[in-house]
């Protein structure tokens, strides 16, 4: 008997769901139909996934791949070119030394780029009705409008902290968390959306980010060095033209390495006063803990001492990634029939229509990247964030594609205001970018910024035509940019 | 009433979802709030339910902690370009298994018998711990049973 009362509720349950997914009659009620999908695939974030999961990136890449060519060709030149005359000349360790940094480069660069920043997952639904009571409860009853933002105040080592309510991920923010508009994700301690890495750096990949900048660093002034002293030796034995002629790909690595130099090195200085203050680039620029605010402002987060900051950012634990990527969704949540790929909210049977609108662009993804052909599923692009790129020339053309700018910083601000449309978060009105009073304290080196004056529009519209378009552009963008 | 976990899954008649919100007081250091919820003022015992919650907050506090261990493993996985991660389990993540192994003991012996049902933390972002509230046994079988299975099963 109690065999039958179990068996009823299972056969119930699997018949409501089947009618609910399909229409045709045919259908019987005892076949499971719903095949075993991995949690990324339910991501409700913009965020493309590779290797079934393993690899979790932004969705423009295409500036990752540029940093990554530029890494790669100017020290395989190096290698090809320089090391020999070099290892000859000088010491056989030069090679050593540089194969050492560019290792290391890459696998910091992998690091960031492939790994989860510390995206928060989405409330569940139950969760998300628990918070909306309290608020409620809290704010008295709402009469239609729309209420003020919600915001909850904490005090932490004595300093008052204000957590904001997340509109999209329906979830309080943990202090230091923001919500990154490009991917559309609440990231723990974020720090910035970085296009050069092709992935937001928060909690998790913050490290492996520093480590990138500051061995690329290292990387480039080696490179610019050794480049520099292999033609001035070379030029004394056979003089400088012939130099030239012997070995062209010396004068692309300077150019290259000059450039980037000024915007790597800087940047990696700019990180380690963040580092040693215990800030993001987010509280840096809003002024969060500035002494400006009020007399008795001060970084509640910081352990007092530079040491100890350094260490808690670079060797302290790293927690897990709690969207469990490849994890198998719960077959007993009722999910929607549409595949989708990252846009429904999973758990949920709500599929907002916007979002069904982007599916097929999503579907669509994965032919596009296959075309790009630099994708192995191993590559991760992801360049410093720089105020300038490295060729030195505009920074990025007109129809570029607005995640080409570290700007996100800003609309956590107009978060509140713009959640609740949801996809309109800035139009190219409110847009604004660092002014020279904002940018932090290295003189004229934005972290990651958009170059002063540079214009563009986010477009919040879930337009799977306007997004194949911005695509495309970047694309262009890019061919323009390596064309220089 | 419910007797073990079993008896649970095979008759999920679920009242309520009480949530534990965390306590961001001390920063963002992972803990949980040792408030007790109203909600669960009849079902079971606030000594308990308190001495549950500090245990995870402690050991929250152990694998967050930035002390020696912490500082060889990032020396470490720095010095092998962090490719060691490719192969070797942090310590969160051992202390997270510890954590979800408490869970399950404590589900066993305290909270099915008295028709709750805790959540892994780190199933819900490390958000909340959802505390599931059943009803007697004796409801219709048509309300969510969607917390039972993912309640218990482990990661």
């Amino acid at each position: 008997m109690l065999h039958l009362r179990v068996a009823e509720p299972m056969r119930e349950c699997e018949y409501s769901q089947i009618s609910t997914r399909s229409s045709t009659p045919m259908e019987t009620p005892y076949k499971k139909r719903i095949p075993k999908r991995r949690k990324w695939q339910a991501f409700p974030g913009r965020n493309k996934f590779y290797c079934n999961g393993r690899i979790m990136m932004a969705r423009q890449t295409g500036v990752f791949y540029l940093t990554l060519v530029l890494i790669l060709v100017t020290s395989g030149l190096f290698f090809a070119f320089d090391c020999p005359f070099l290892s000859m000349q000088i010491t056989p360790a030069i090679p050593v030394i540089g194969g050492v940094l560019f290792v290391f480069v890459l696998g910091t660069l992998f690091r960031t780029s492939f790994s989860d920043p510390g995206v928060l997952p989405r409330a569940t639904p139950d969760e998300a009705a628990d918070l909306e009571r309290q608020i409620d409860v809290a704010n008295g009853s709402s009469s239609g409008y729309r209420p003020p933002p919600r915001t909850r105040e904490v005090v932490i080592n004595g300093q008052t902290v204000k957590l904001k309510y997340c509109f999209t991920c329906k979830i309080f923010r943990p202090p230091r968390a923001s919500h990154c508009s490009l991917c559309d994700n609440c990231v723990e301690r974020f720090d910035h959306h970085c296009p050069w890495v092709g992935n937001c750096v928060g909690k998790r990949n913050y490290r492996f980010f520093y480590m990138f900048i500051l061995s690329l660093s290292f990387l480039t002034i080696f490179i610019f060095a050794f480049v520099i002293t292999h033609v001035i030796l070379r030029s004394h034995r056979y003089g400088f033209l012939n130099t030239l002629k012997d070995s062209p790909a010396s004068v692309l690595e300077v150019v290259v390495c000059f450039f980037s130099v000024w915007s790597i090195v800087g940047l990696s200085g700019f990180h380690t006063y963040l580092i040693s203050s215990n800030q993001t680039t987010n509280e840096d620029i809003k002024g969060s803990w500035s002494s400006k605010r009020g007399k008795g402002n001060y970084n509640p987060y910081s352990y007092g001492n530079i040491f100890t900051n350094c260490c808690a950012a670079l060797c302290g634990p790293l927690p897990p990634s709690l969207i469990d990527r490849r994890g198998f969704v719960q077959l007993d949540t009722p999910q929607p029939i549409t595949p989708t790929n990252g846009i429904t909210m999973y758990g949920s049977t709500q599929s907002q229509s916007h979002m069904a609108a982007a599916t097929p662009l999503l579907q669509s993804e994965p032919v596009i990247l296959t075309d790009e052909a630099f994708l192995p599923g191993r590559t991760s692009l992801g360049g410093p964030c720089s105020g300038a790129l490295p060729l030195g020339g505009h920074p990025t053309p007109p129809t570029s594609t607005p995640n080409l700018s570290c700007d996100n910083d800003m609309l956590p601000l107009r978060n509140e205001q713009s959640d609740g449309l949801r996809h309109h978060h800035t139009d190219g009105g409110h847009h604004h970018f660092l002014t020279p009073e904002e940018a932090p304290s290295p003189p004229g080196m934005l972290p990651c910024g958009s170059p002063l004056g540079h214009s563009h529009t986010i477009q919040g519209f879930y337009n799977p035509a306007s997004q194949d378009s911005l695509h495309e552009d970047s694309v262009r963008g890019l061919v323009k940019l390596s064309s220089v | 009433m419910f007797h073990n976990l079993q008896e649970l899954r095979q008759s999920p008649s679920l009242a309520t979802k009480v949530f534990i919100q965390r306590d961001y007081s001390e920063g963002t250091v992972c803990r949980f709030q040792i408030k007790f919820p109203s909600e669960l003022g009849s079902r079971i015992e606030r000594t308990l339910f308190e001495d549950t919650v500090k245990t995870l907050n402690t050991y929250y506090a152990e694998a967050e902690k930035v002390g020696g261990q912490s500082y060889m493993e990032g020396c470490l996985a720095c010095a092998t370009a962090y490719f060691i991660f490719l192969c070797m389990e942090t310590r969160y993540e051992k202390v997270l298994k510890k954590i979800s192994g408490y869970i399950q003991e404590q589900n066993e012996k305290i909270y099915a018998p008295r028709g709750l049902l805790l959540t892994d933390p780190v199933e819900r972002g490390m958000r909340v711990i959802e505390v599931s509230v059943f009803e007697d046994r004796g409801s219709s079988g048509s309300s969510p049973s969607s917390n039972v299975s993912s309640g218990i099963s482990q990661r």
